[in-house]
């Protein structure tokens, strides 16, 4: 946009036609991205009379939160009636041990891929990266014939399992990469000191990796509290995560729909990774950023 | 080979000379590597081989060894609901790749022209992707609801004829889906592109400016071609989501009207575990994983391929 006149700095106008048309955009925009959360929260907190009455937008006139006294404590899935509750305590008895034991596993797998390479290493790390683009649905029948013989199937140790497995080629590579970014002299002077595998993992490279523990900590927290399909093949119904219990909720058909109940459980199921999310701010980036990049 | 050798190697070069058992040698990290190697050669490689070999027998309640050639692939092929789930897969497939490639550039290119506020409007593109695919079905299924929703708004402000209701319309339902798919998933590619654009030179755009190119015309003409690797990711994460799509559609429709909206993963899911037809389903999966081939082949070429020649 340059025309004859004075080349130098333009001053800035604040309310040019382009600064309008821009923020106007990123607004509306904005506003499309809102709107469900918004939608959420305002059906959640209207009484069944009120939501036939109105519209999805409508705000509530009446404040209540019985939808989520409800949601929680009382919401039927097939003849049980103890709410999401039970959804929400298995997903956390799933999410710990899986988080736990698949970055204890990953992180000293990248570190042994980085720094203590044997023959065959590399040739195994490209197999599992590979491994990783093929859709869940091929491996799906074979993991429960393996979690059969090993008698966990339906337990919510096979899901760890399960997750722990699933979660492995991503997570590996992100402590590989991190691991081999570390200054090999570090590495060589624990070496000589007669420091060993363990003794460098543990008092060098442990202490040292804490940012990239968080980015695996919140790439595992919200891909396996928002794991669907896995949760629905490894599980039976008493300890279905929350995710699979919503589902059941929401989408029986028996009884009249209370889409207030409904909306309250959705937000619910939602409200792990949403803290996780507005909490960790610019590391979540970096998390999915490499949960992104796989391979 | 010799860059291969690592931290260690040349550490104990370097350490006074033992002479070691050969296999004993890095034995803890032998052992650190034994899950991977599980998970790589027997879930990975063994699972896929083992259901590809099943695909090729008359399986079906119990996988059974009876080899029955490529029957299942000709009653797959033959199943209209399986042709329509890969009809939905194309259609959805192709849109949501144009969809979210255009609205993310132009979203990361908002937010590229040093705008203020643009932390705030991250955040708000983003967010969705912190949820999952069943609370993002849930909730636009209720925004889609003919009788409460979007088609209640618009017809209570007057618009008395307005229909919109693409959950209940087999001939749109999957753009019903796409809608929600695109407000989950975009906020990803776009901060990928946002990265991007900032590994640009500022000089870049210096020089664009001093020719008087057009800030519009800077972004097709220079910066696209510039950003090319950027989109060859973005395309490649995109595609693979695709293929995987099921919890949406399972949240969101079920599937229906009838079998509108279903999908190739869904037919795997049921195949397998709700009508116990287990040949069906290796036969489904197998194409699949087929599909994600087709996707990851050129893919991979232009990555690694190209790079020996070039």
């Amino acid at each position: 946009m340059l025309e004859d006149g004075p080349r130098g700095a333009k001053p800035k106008k604040r309310f040019s036609r382009n600064n309008i048309i821009l923020y106007g955009t990123l607004l509306l925009v904005a506003m499309y991205y809102i709107l469900p959360l918004y939608v959420m929260i305002v059906t959640s907190l209207k009484g069944m009379p009120e939501v036939r009455l109105g519209n999805v937008f409508s705000p509530p006139v009446e404040v209540t939160f019985q939808p989520w006294v409800k949601a929680w404590a009382e919401a039927c899935t097939g003849i049980n009636c103890d709410g999401l509750s039970r959804g929400f305590w298995n997903s956390v008895r799933i999410l710990v041990p899986s988080v736990l034991l698949s970055i204890a596993i990953a992180s000293v797998n990248g570190y042994a891929l980085a720094n203590w390479r044997f023959k065959g290493s590399e040739l195994f790390f490209n197999i599992l990266i590979i491994g990783a683009f093929i859709p869940y649905q091929v491996m799906l029948y074979p993991i429960v014939i393996l979690l059969r013989e090993i008698g966990l199937y339906g337990s919510l140790w096979g899901l760890i399992m399960v997750h722990t497995i699933f979660g492995m080629p991503i997570l590996t590579l992100l402590f590989r990469n991190y691991f081999a970014s570390v200054p090999e002299e570090l590495f060589k002077a624990a070496r000589i000191d007669g420091a060993g595998f363990w003794g460098i993992f543990l008092r060098i490279m442990l202490p040292m990796s804490l940012p990239i523990f968080v980015v695996a900590i919140i790439l595992q927290v919200t891909g396996i509290w928002n794991d669907f399909l896995l949760g629905v093949v490894y599980t039976k119904p008493d300890v279905y995560p929350m995710t699979v219990q919503l589902n059941n909720i929401v989408n029986s058909v028996q009884g009249v729909k209370e889409y207030n109940v409904n909306m309250a459980a959705t937000l619910l199921t939602g409200l792990v990774p949403l803290i996780i999310y507005f909490a960790s701010g610019k590391l979540f980036v970096r998390g999915i950023a490499a949960g992104a990049v796989k391979g | 080979m010799s860059d291969e050798q690592t931290n260690a190697d040349r550490a104990i070069a370097d350490a006074p000379q033992r002479k070691p058992i050969k296999w004993l040698r890095y034995l803890p990290a032998k052992i650190a590597s034994i899950p991977m190697i599980l998970t790589a050669m027997v879930v990975f490689v063994g699972g896929s081989v083992w259901t590809i070999v099943h695909s090729f027998t008359k399986s079906r309640l119990l996988p059974k060894l009876d080899f029955v050639g490529l029957q299942q692939y000709e009653r797959l092929w033959g199943t209209k609901r399986w042709l329509v789930s890969v009809e939905n897969l194309a259609i959805f497939g192709i849109c949501s790749l144009i969809f979210t490639l255009i609205i993310a550039f132009v979203l990361a290119a908002m937010l590229d022209r040093k705008i203020r506020f643009e932390d705030a409007f991250r955040t708000i593109f983003l967010y969705p992707f912190a949820l999952s695919f069943i609370v993002t079905g849930l909730v636009w299924q209720w925004i889609l609801n003919p009788d409460f929703g979007i088609q209640k708004i618009m017809q209570g402000v007057g618009w008395e004829s307005f229909t919109f209701d693409p959950l209940n319309n087999p001939d749109i339902v999957i753009f019903g889906v796409l809608i929600a798919a695109l407000w989950q998933g975009t906020g990803l590619i776009m901060c990928i592109m946002l990265a991007g654009m900032r590994g640009i030179d500022e000089d870049i755009w210096k020089a664009t400016r001093v020719d008087g190119i057009s800030t519009w015309k800077t972004y097709v003409v220079v910066i696209i071609p510039m950003m090319k690797p950027v989109f060859i990711t973005s395309l490649v994460l995109i595609a693979a989501g695709i293929v995987k799509v099921y919890d949406l559609v399972v949240a969101q429709t079920s599937g229906g009207p009838g079998i509108a909206s279903e999908v190739p993963a869904k037919y795997v899911y049921d195949k397998m575990f709700l009508s116990q037809n287990l040949g069906q389903g290796f036969a489904a999966s197998t194409m699949m994983l087929v599909m994600v081939i087709i996707i990851l082949v050129p893919y991979a070429y232009l990555q690694y391929g190209g790079r020996q020649r070039g």
